[in-house]
């Protein structure tokens, strides 16, 4: 007996195909079976259950390259069971968990640890990556033929970005050897030590030290750099700073295989709007200025930024209550990328519906080499998530994460999930 | 004295109107000829204080203790309280022992915003981190207006660790809102120019910024900052921005220069300046204790 599911008369939207209309989804055994006009009226799917899309969009599963699921190590702040249905809320299918977990995920034995606990725990797809540098150190590359052997995804020292260029160089030649997508956290250590929040008036008008956004941009720099020498793919995580997406942007007309995420808070929020001393508004890179916030949308309007991804990073409430100066860095962001991003680039008119679902769901799977995501094309793993455009809500504590580290909370977004289908099953619906 | 207080707590200058601050500068002019009865008496004021202070905290008990407060002679060490909650459970415990009046100083900026709303006495800012302090700008005003009579118009330029100083920005916020010109100098790492932003003008050309003021206050340069490659060394910074008898001849003849203290001669300041006839230093130090007590008597009207 198969298990059957009518998505029905939706607009569809799979950028990947270019497609974008009014078109009945036909879900089967995990799969996409079909997407067309008129199945409903298809006398043998008359008995099939549906759900009613009318007036809403259907789209891909969203697949989230960068978020943080604290386990192991720090299952008081994130499970792989909660952070994954904190991503099925927000219509996040895939995700790529990054390895800087307590132990880190330098070594094979660890990751099968954890691809066994994704296999028991979680709601959605759960991909990982491996550390680059053992327990994340910056002193000696990880084993990566064996991790990947072993089922990373990608590679990264996300959490302790390497300043070592030259060890750098060396990563970047074994993982093009490899076929693995490296993902760097771009940061200068020396230029952003002790700094909580950007560099600027507001840094200076509450007294605290400020990164300048020349902490990103020289190791962007770096990077571009290092990828033309090797000719191996980088991608750079949360790009924060005008001039690191100006320099991403030239580098792609040279032809240098770079690719880059931006994070809906630093494409919705600026330093200027942080309330007071809240640590919930403290994340790495911090908040920048408008300016940098404009040109975070120019980026994803012309494609220099490829991806959007969460960066979702828990963290529990006493930790975050420390104020910005003592708060550690990050904050969650599964259960509202897509709301975040509707409001600030579809409705403010930054992109269209199709380059925004592009950027949140066929990119990011392109980038991490999965074909069989991010599409609705028949035959693909059917991970879809029906949205409302313009239903309006307020996020708020409680979440499906542990967690409740957002500057979103409280705040009206336009756009809502109203369904997500992992592997043909709901694991969220309103 | 006044009309609308209606404040509570004194974190800082930023949220302050000009009627706030003249009010304060009006009580505190008050006192000087006629100390008040004793509007604290039978109150407790308690010290706070997680960084090392001996005049700030002499001249707020002086203040404490001439409006008949009872002054609880405590003083936490810093690791107790490094966190925002600590600091408050350590509030909220000497609340109920009886106090009325917190005086904070702490090495963190903004660690009183949450707490202040959250007990029922009053708090003042002694200074925090590189944020506030706020009772030194008052004397600063006090002592300033005392000379002028108004702001308007006078180019005030605050020289030195702009970066790291507190006493610079409550300054800034309330020289601005009282109609006078701020001036910052100093090398670039220690007056970055985004201070412009907040109102300042910048000048790192130290003769340039002292031609025509009317008031210096000369910031102590704290000896650590020659690590962090802020300044090279204490001789070179003594040489480019050092307040000597020859610079300060380049302000107004009568402008007066201030220092927040401690000093460091030879360092920022030159003893001929310090101890000159410009030096309004000791007269800063004795406006302290009517500023504080200003400062005290306006808020204990506000608390509940």
């Amino acid at each position: 007996m198969s298990e059957r599911l009518l998505i029905a008369g939706g607009l569809v939207i799979d950028p990947a195909r270019g497609l974008e209309a009014v078109r009945d989804v036909l879900v089967e055994d995990g799969e996409i079976r079909a997407v067309a006009a008129g199945l409903s009226r298809r006398r043998d799917l008359q008995d099939a259950p549906r759900f009613d899309a009318k007036g809403k969009w259907v789209i891909p599963g969203l697949v989230d390259m960068h978020v943080h699921l604290r386990e192991p190590g720090r299952e008081g702040d994130e499970t792989i069971a909660t952070g994954t249905r904190a991503a099925a809320r927000g219509g996040v299918t895939t995700v790529l968990a990054m390895a800087n977990t307590e132990p880190p995920t330098d070594n094979p034995s660890q990751l099968a640890l954890l691809r066994h606990a994704a296999a028991r725990d979680a709601a959605i797809e759960v991909l990982f990556a491996g550390a680059v540098t053992v327990g994340q150190k910056g002193e000696r590359l990880t084993e990566f033929a064996r991790l990947r052997a072993g089922g990373a995804a990608a590679l990264s020292d996300d959490g302790r970005p390497l300043m070592n260029a030259g060890l750098m160089r060396r990563a970047l030649e074994h993982a093009k050897d490899l076929g693995l997508l490296l993902i760097d956290h771009c940061e200068d250590l020396t230029l952003s030590a002790g700094a909580c929040v950007n560099e600027g008036p507001e840094a200076l008008r509450k007294g605290l030290r400020g990164a300048p956004w020349a902490a990103e941009t020289v190791q962007v720099a770096r990077d571009i750099a290092l990828a033309e020498l090797t000719g191996a793919r980088v991608h750079l995580a949360h790009l924060s700073s005008a001039a690191s997406v100006a320099a991403v942007r030239a580098a792609k007309r040279r032809g240098v295989p770079v690719s880059a995420e931006a994070c809906p808070h630093h494409f919705a929020l600026t330093d200027a709007m942080v309330p007071g001393y809240d640590g919930d508004w403290k994340m790495n890179p911090p908040l920048r200025a408008e300016a940098e916030r404009q040109a975070l949308l120019e980026g994803l309007a012309d494609g220099t930024i490829d991806a959007i991804a969460t960066d979702h990073a828990p963290h529990g409430c006493a930790a975050k209550g420390a104020g910005l100066d003592l708060a550690p860095f990050g904050v969650i962001g599964l259960e509202t990328s897509l709301s975040v991003a509707l409001t600030t680039l579809y409705h403010a008119k930054v992109l269209t519906r199709r380059k925004l679902v592009e950027r949140m769901s066929a990119a990011p799977a392109r980038l991490l080499g999965l074909a069989s995501k991010g599409t609705l094309a028949p035959g693909s793993d059917a991970d879809l998530a029906v949205v409302d455009p313009d239903a309006s809500w307020t996020p708020e504590a409680p979440f499906q994460s542990k967690s409740r580290n957002t500057p979103f909370a409280g705040r009206r977004l336009k756009g809502r999930v109203a369904l997500t289908l992992f592997a043909g099953r709901p694991v969220h619906a309103l | 004295m006044t009309k609308d207080w209606g404040l509570k707590d004194l974190l800082g200058l930023e949220r302050l109107s000009a009627a706030n601050i003249e009010a304060i500068l009006d009580a505190a002019a008050s006192f000087k000829n006629s100390p008040p009865k004793s509007p604290l008496a039978g109150r407790v004021v308690a010290f706070l204080f997680s960084e090392p202070s001996t005049r700030t905290r002499s001249s707020f008990e002086a203040a404490a203790r001439r409006l008949g407060a009872e002054v609880l002679g405590f003083s936490a060490a810093g690791s107790s309280l490094a966190k925002g909650e600590t600091l408050l459970d350590t509030m909220l415990n000497l609340e109920a022992i009886g106090v009325t009046h917190f005086i904070v100083r702490h090495e963190r900026s903004g660690v009183l915003e949450d707490l202040a709303p959250r007990v029922k006495a009053c708090v003042i800012n002694a200074g925090d981190g590189a944020h506030e302090h706020p009772t030194q700008a008052l004397l600063d005003l006090l002592t300033l207006r005392e000379r002028w009579g108004s702001f308007k118009g006078r180019k005030v330029l605050i020289l030195g660790d702009i970066r790291h100083s507190r006493v610079a920005r409550s300054n800034l916020f309330a020289l601005k809102k009282l109609g006078a010109k701020v001036v910052f100098c100093g090398p670039t790492p220690l007056v970055p120019d985004d201070f412009a932003a907040l109102g300042a003008a910048i000048e790192h050309d130290v003769d340039k910024a002292l031609k025509g003021a009317d008031a210096v206050n000369v910031l102590r340069l704290q000896l650590e900052r020659m690590e962090q490659g802020f300044v090279p060394s204490l001789a070179d910074y003594a040489l480019a921005y050092q307040l000597t008898p020859a610079r300060a001849a380049l302000m107004k003849p009568d402008a007066p220069v201030l220092h927040p203290g401690p000093m460091n001669r030879g360092v920022e300041i030159s003893s001929e300046v310090a101890d000159g006839p410009r030096s309004a230093i000791l007269d800063q130090v004795a406006n302290g204790v009517l500023a504080r007590m200003a400062v005290l008597a306006l808020c204990e009207r506000a608390r509940v």
